[in-house]
């Protein structure tokens, strides 16, 4: 076996520049599929903190009739929930409005939530802070579409429990920004308690969100969701991106190895005489082939270290500048930053470089296996079979 | 001393004497703008800061609850229909062939830009069921003598707790309307006018809605033409006619 290493090393060698064009599109087709599963992965880990630090806490307790994708339900989607339920649960409770911000109208979703917790990172404490009589909080991409920014007053109108409008001035108290939309776009956030005096609905919320400590309950008219349920959409978007992405990158490494694969059968077929030669030095047929198929597996393991050489430099300096991604992606409805750090684990890499090894092998024992049905003596003679 | 107090009371006396009960207003001001059935061709001229917009439509309205429309003008909004049932309202858009249910946020949207929502379009309760009226005054406006009419409502869910209305004294017809919210920041502004009598009842033809908490000169609602309590079919009350 050290032998056909040698040999292969040799012959590569001595192919040159058909080597190093080989060698130089599989370590390319490397480095992407490396780089572009990292940065997948480095956007899911990175939406998956935010989304747990902004919107999901440790799971959701939802009023069994709350749906968040029907607003329909929004309307009577609330409910009490005894005080000794209620433990390690911060409510909220959503309620639909219209602001008027410089005499245009928009309407607006309402959030109400316990100015206390310490659960999401919501900078709740600002509204505990202010002195405004109705302090709010909203994010960034909010604040830019209403055209608001903090200390702003807005005529904030909405109905009460029965659906008799109410109207009064609000307070930008805070501007916060976050990678999460769906806790910014057309939400403003209040205290709890400000919105259960301005509804009507004391104790009442639609949902809570969950702490670490908190334990899933069976409660009559509620329904928990847990983390894992949360995050099954931003996962499935993921796993969707994962598969669209590998059809490019598999395209690449298909060119990869269809180059390989030429080689091979332009190599068992121009170095017959070699193949004669071996096998009358006493070389089983199985060992030629073994010969031919290290020397186009070799390809993939030069790719990998070429692949190494400039994709190490470039994959560091990517975790630590990260990759801008375009503001309209923002926009989306999804938790997407506006950096995002990729994230190489050694499975991903490793995997990387079994897939190609093995397929480059594989692309290179189809041609070899050619060699096993040859007359030595024509072989010899270099005679075409 | 007794004689000369008469003279001062009479006058007093007499003028409570003159002035209707509240509620009996509300009910006269009902009996003429809420009938059993209609059928109206009207306009909707949506003033806007790049200038106005007309839009025509023909509506079929049934008791209180029950309306359709189809939009007749621009070409833009040629076919769209909105049919309203108790409080589901449907929206057939003929350039996507789909009907859609309006909730939540589109319900307080603008019909076509106007100072109306469509919630707004879908309040149509009788004054009298919902509100308990009191004479405030007296006032003029367009040269007619009204009744100035302060509302609260006496029902939970009045979609505004307090309104007040100048109700034309001979014709009892609202010539002017204020709507607020409860902390009596008024919302909405309703000017009625071109009062004329169809089908044996006064009808104001021109009304201006303005939605006081936004910019611009509101919305002129016209109408052109406009019958009462003439039978309409059943079949105009159903979602399968938004896509006739």
């Amino acid at each position: 076996m050290k032998l056909a290493f040698q040999l292969a090393y040799k012959n590569l060698m001595g192919a040159g520049l058909r080597t190093w064009l080989n060698v130089g599109i599989l370590s390319f087709a490397f480095v992407i599929i490396i780089f572009y599963n990292g940065m997948i992965d480095g956007w899911n880990e990175q939406s998956k903190r935010d989304s747990i630090a902004w919107e999901y806490g440790y799971g959701e307790l939802r009023n069994d009739k709350y749906n968040p994708l029907d607003p329909f339900t929004i309307q009577d989607a609330h409910g009490v929930l005894p005080k000794e339920k209620s433990k390690d649960l911060t409510p909220i409770l959503i309620r639909q409005a219209t602001i008027y911000p410089h005499g245009r109208m928009m309407p607006i979703t309402i959030k109400g939530i316990d100015t206390g917790q310490k659960t999401l990172q919501l900078p709740t404490q600002k509204l505990e802070l202010s002195n405004a009589e109705i302090p709010v909080l909203i994010g960034t991409r909010m604040a830019a579409s209403a055209n608001l920014k903090e200390g702003d007053k807005v005529l904030l109108r909405w109905r009460d429990k029965n659906g008799t409008f109410d109207a009064t001035n609000i307070t930008v108290a805070g501007i916060f920004d976050t990678n999460v939309p769906t806790v910014d776009n057309g939400q403003f956030w209040i205290s709890i308690d400000k919105l259960w005096e301005m509804t009507e609905l004391t104790g009442n919320a639609t949902l809570f969100i969950a702490n670490q400590n908190f334990t899933p309950l069976k409660l009559n008219g509620w329904n928990f969701k847990t983390q894992m349920n949360l995050l099954k959409d931003l996962n499935d978007i993921i796993a969707m991106k994962k598969i669209s992405g590998s059809i490019m990158y598999l395209l690449l490494l298909s060119i990869a190895l269809l180059a390989i694969f030429d080689t091979q059968v332009l190599s068992v077929f121009r170095r017959q005489r070699e193949i004669g030669t071996y096998i009358a030095l006493g070389m089983t047929r199985r060992q030629v082939v073994g010969l031919f198929t290290v020397e186009g597996s070799m390809y993939s393991i030069l790719a990998t270290i070429v692949g190494c050489i400039y994709g190490i430099p470039i994959f560091v300096f990517m975790t630590k500048t990260g990759i801008g991604m375009p503001s309209a992606s923002q926009e989306m409805g999804i938790a997407v930053a506006e950096r995002i750090f990729p994230v190489y684990g050694a499975g991903l890499i490793f995997g990387t470089m079994v897939l190609v090894v093995a397929s480059a092998t594989l692309v290179s024992f189809l041609p070899a296996r050619k060699i096993a049905k040859m007359n030595p003596v024509d072989a010899l003679k270099g005679k075409l079979q | 001393m007794k004689k000369i107090l008469y003279l001062f009371l009479l006058p007093a006396f007499l003028n409570a004497q003159n002035t209707p009960d509240g509620a009996d207003i509300l009910r006269k001001v009902d009996k003429n703008m809420i009938s059993k059935t209609s059928i109206s061709t009207s306009q909707m001229v949506v003033h806007g800061r790049r200038g106005s917009r007309t839009i025509t439509s023909k509506s079929y309205q049934k008791g209180e609850v029950n309306s359709f429309s189809e939009y007749l003008s621009p070409a833009r909004e040629k076919g769209t229909k909105m049919l309203k049932l108790d409080d589901r309202l449907w929206i057939y858009s003929p350039s996507t062939d789909r009907t859609i249910q309006l909730s939540g946020h589109m319900l307080r949207q603008s019909v076509m830009g106007s100072d109306l929502s469509y919630e707004d379009m879908m309040e149509d309760r009788k004054l009298e069921e919902v509100y308990n009226a009191k004479v405030v005054g007296e006032d003029t406006i367009g040269g007619r003598k009204t009744w100035v009419l302060e509302l609260s409502a006496k029902v939970d869910d009045a979609t505004y707790e307090k309104r007040k209305e100048w109700i034309d004294k001979e014709r009892y017809i609202p010539l002017k309307e204020e709507l607020f919210a409860k902390s009596g920041e008024l919302l909405k502004r309703v000017l009625l006018s071109d009062v004329e009598k169809i089908d044996g009842r006064w009808y104001p033809k021109k009304m201006n809605y303005k939605d006081m908490l936004k910019d611009g000169e509101g919305t002129d609602f016209i109408v052109d033409e406009i019958t009462f309590d003439t039978d309409i079919p059943d079949y105009i009350f159903n979602k399968a006619s938004l896509k006739q």
